[in-house]
């Protein structure tokens, strides 16, 4: 009998040991003679239970986890292969607490299908939505994801399709469609996720985008710390290529579009949409000042559309199931679903994609658990570097762009990142200028030099010398800083700083001077 | 020796250039690529490749050093064999990167862009690997690795080094 083992290949699983499970498991097959074949998927991102590796029977996919090579000979030994009890064996994978509790549209496929198989794709569904866009026409389709209400994932959450008909609509002999996946944000890995779980998504989207906007190339601008990522990426666009899905004529209509992986180089300005254009024509990722709108006058100065991997994911299934059924999720003026990731110091971390709305405390505690290190969450940091660091007493807050911005934060990516009491917010205020002075392009003045006043200043306060005017000052510079900069680097800043000042002045209070990062 | 080293030995930076800048075409938007090519293959952006690249994709070698060094990744002497490179954003700090830090710090006997005296491992910070779950991260010589802790980071450590 021949049994199908599933391992993730994704690196957070692979961070893990999963490579070496996996060895294990061939290798234990062969000793005993019994043949197996392992499929590589994503991960469906309970990291805490990585490796996670899922046997095929007729009663479902069951998984065990987590999984160690010193474990595999006595998972054979029960019998594991046709769902033996074990202590590591959980159950039926999709019927796991974490998973059922959760909404995946984006990321239905993460963690299921064999990533590269264009098989496994269609039969999950995949292809539905480019079909259904070129079976409607431009016109529809740009009304369908303008109606569905989705907005930018990358952070900015401007809605998707409005770009898309600027776009469409501007005159320029080429168009382009450049995907951001220039992941760089703490604490976020979904784009990372995606790629590596499901490529044929985002090229899904991509097509659907560049047939809206009448675009014949994409770009993906890829961050070079996910080199796993590219090494999928690269295989699932040759074998969108080699089936026609990609190319001169896809899927044997007249519309031709092409794909192109432009590796970054380590610059976190650079997912800042006109710095990462620059990048992608060769340049310094010094950030252009708007407008003219990339959409008008964006990558060599053509048309072009700038969206996340996440933005472009959620295309094929509006498409396939229609504008409204993505608009029922969520709430407000947040449609849809927002994978939410949970990193930093959080027992149950992973991904969690859900419709918009649910609160802060309910991801944290009913999804995350609380802390890994078990001692109470004391704060945390939503929507990246740039994001306000927030207290216990706002856990309450919905998870929708429009309450974030209520109590002066942001949503942005959906990475959230957990700390507990042993945090010194002052150390993590000060490593936000200093990570911004690190990262500056250096075009604008309140971001360039604000940055490094900035480090100097929390030094000042945290030595005590003249505090309550050192403080005045800090307020005064972070004010410079989001009234005057270029891009939201600059402009961000002081998001976290001036938040961890507000929620925690105690932890600014008099002390020896601190030389920590 | 690997083959690998023995092939750099063989190929002249210049030969390497030439052919990533034939394969990629000689426009501007050729760059990046051309100089990960380069470092893909040297580990480092090696000096007399600059005048090189800039004549032949028409730029000034002011142009070509201003985006070499304007890239945190691009290097511009050769690294250690080994290169480490350690999380320091905000995830890895929650779950004990400063710790971490030190411990590596004052293993190798190095700080940050430093390399070992015996030439065997470079170290250099990191601003997320998007391990975020799996904190502190550590990416040794391509390949991420998760909740290291100084134990784990010695075992990895061993590893590359016995080999080289």
């Amino acid at each position: 009998m021949n049994h199908t083992i599933y391992i993730p290949l994704d690196t957070s699983a692979r961070s893990l040991g999963a490579d070496a499970v996996a060895a294990a498991i061939s290798a234990q097959a062969a000793s005993r003679g019994v043949t197996i074949r392992i499929v590589r998927t994503g991960s469906r991102g309970a990291f805490w239970l990585e490796p996670l590796v899922e046997v095929a029977t007729p009663s479902g996919r069951i998984a065990y986890g987590p999984v160690q090579p010193g474990d595999v000979a006595a998972l054979f030994d029960c019998n594991f292969l046709t769902g033996g009890p074990h202590p590591l064996r959980l159950g039926i994978a999709a019927e796991l607490d974490f998973f059922r509790r959760q909404e995946r549209l984006t990321f239905q496929r993460v963690g299921v299908i064999d990533p590269l198989s264009l098989e496994d794709y269609l039969a999950a569904g995949g292809f539905r939505g480019l079909d259904q866009a070129l079976a409607i026409g431009r016109a529809r389709t740009l009304t369908e994801v303008i109606e569905s209400g989705g907005r930018g994932r990358g952070g900015a959450a401007f809605p998707t399709g409005l770009k898309w008909r600027t776009a469409h609509d501007a005159p320029g002999a080429d168009k382009y469609l450049v995907c951001n996946a220039d992941e760089g944000d703490s604490g976020t890995f979904s784009d990372r996720m995606l790629l590596e779980g499901d490529p044929f998504t985002l090229i899904e989207g991509m097509l659907i985008a560049g047939y809206a906007i009448g675009a014949a190339k994409g770009y993906i601008y890829l961050r070079s710390e996910y080199p796993n990522a590219e090494r999928v990426l690269a295989a699932a666009i040759a074998a969108a290529e080699r089936h026609g899905y990609l190319g001169r004529r896809v899927s044997t209509t007249d519309f031709a579009f092409e794909i192109e992986i432009r590796r970054g180089a380590g610059a976190y300005v650079c997912g800042e949409e006109t710095a990462l254009l620059e990048s992608i024509e060769g340049r310094r990722g010094q950030v252009r000042a708007k407008p003219p709108l990339p959409a008008l006058q964006g990558l060599f100065g053509q048309p072009t559309v700038v969206n996340n991997v996440i933005s472009l994911a959620s295309v094929p299934a509006i498409l396939a199931h229609g504008a409204e059924y993505y608009r029922d999720y969520g709430v407000g003026r947040s449609r849809g679903t927002l994978p939410f990731q949970l990193g930093g110091n959080i027992r149950y971390g992973g991904l969690v994609e859900k419709a918009f709305g649910l609160t802060l405390r309910e991801l944290l505690y009913d999804f995350g658990g609380g802390s890994a290190s078990g001692r109470p969450i004391r704060a945390v940091q939503v929507g990246g570097p740039l994001g306000a660091y927030l207290p216990e007493t706002l856990f309450d807050t919905p998870l929708d762009y429009e309450s974030f911005a209520g109590v002066s934060a942001m949503l942005g990516h959906g990475g959230i990142v957990v700390f507990d009491d042993t945090v010194d917010m002052a150390r993590l205020a000060r490593f936000a200028m200093s990570f911004c002075a690190h990262e500056s392009c250096g075009k604008c003045t309140p971001c360039r030099i604000g940055a490094v006043r900035g480090v100097e200043v929390i030094d000042r306060i945290l030595g005590d010398r003249d505090r309550p005017a050192a403080i005045a000052l800090l307020r005064d510079l972070c004010d410079t800083m989001t009234q005057g900069s270029l891009c939201a680097l600059g402009g961000l800043t002081p998001l976290p700083v001036l938040s961890a000042l507000e929620h925690f002045p105690e932890d600014f209070a008099i002390r020896p001077r601190t030389h920590a990062a | 020796m690997t083959s690998s080293s023995a092939a750099v030995l063989q190929d002249p930076p210049r030969d390497v250039a030439a052919a990533a800048i034939a394969r990629e075409g000689h426009r501007r938007d050729a760059l990046l690529p051309v100089l990960h090519a380069l470092q893909d293959r040297f580990g480092h952006v090696p000096a007399e490749t600059i005048p090189f690249i800039a004549k032949a994709l028409n730029l000034s070698r002011a142009d070509v050093h201003g985006v070499v060094s304007f890239y945190h990744e691009f290097r511009t002497a050769p690294p250690g064999r080994h290169i480490v490179r350690l999380c320091l954003a905000e995830a890895c700090q929650a779950m004990g990167a400063p710790a971490l830090r030190a411990h590596v710090e004052q293993t190798l006997g190095v700080g940050m862009h430093e390399t070992t005296s015996d030439g065997t491992v470079t170290l250099e910070p990191v601003y997320c690997l998007g391990n975020c779950a799996c904190a502190p991260s550590v990416m040794i010589d391509g390949e991420t690795h998760g909740r290291v802790t100084a134990e784990r980071f010695d075992a990895l450590l061993a590893e590359p080094r016995g080999r080289s």
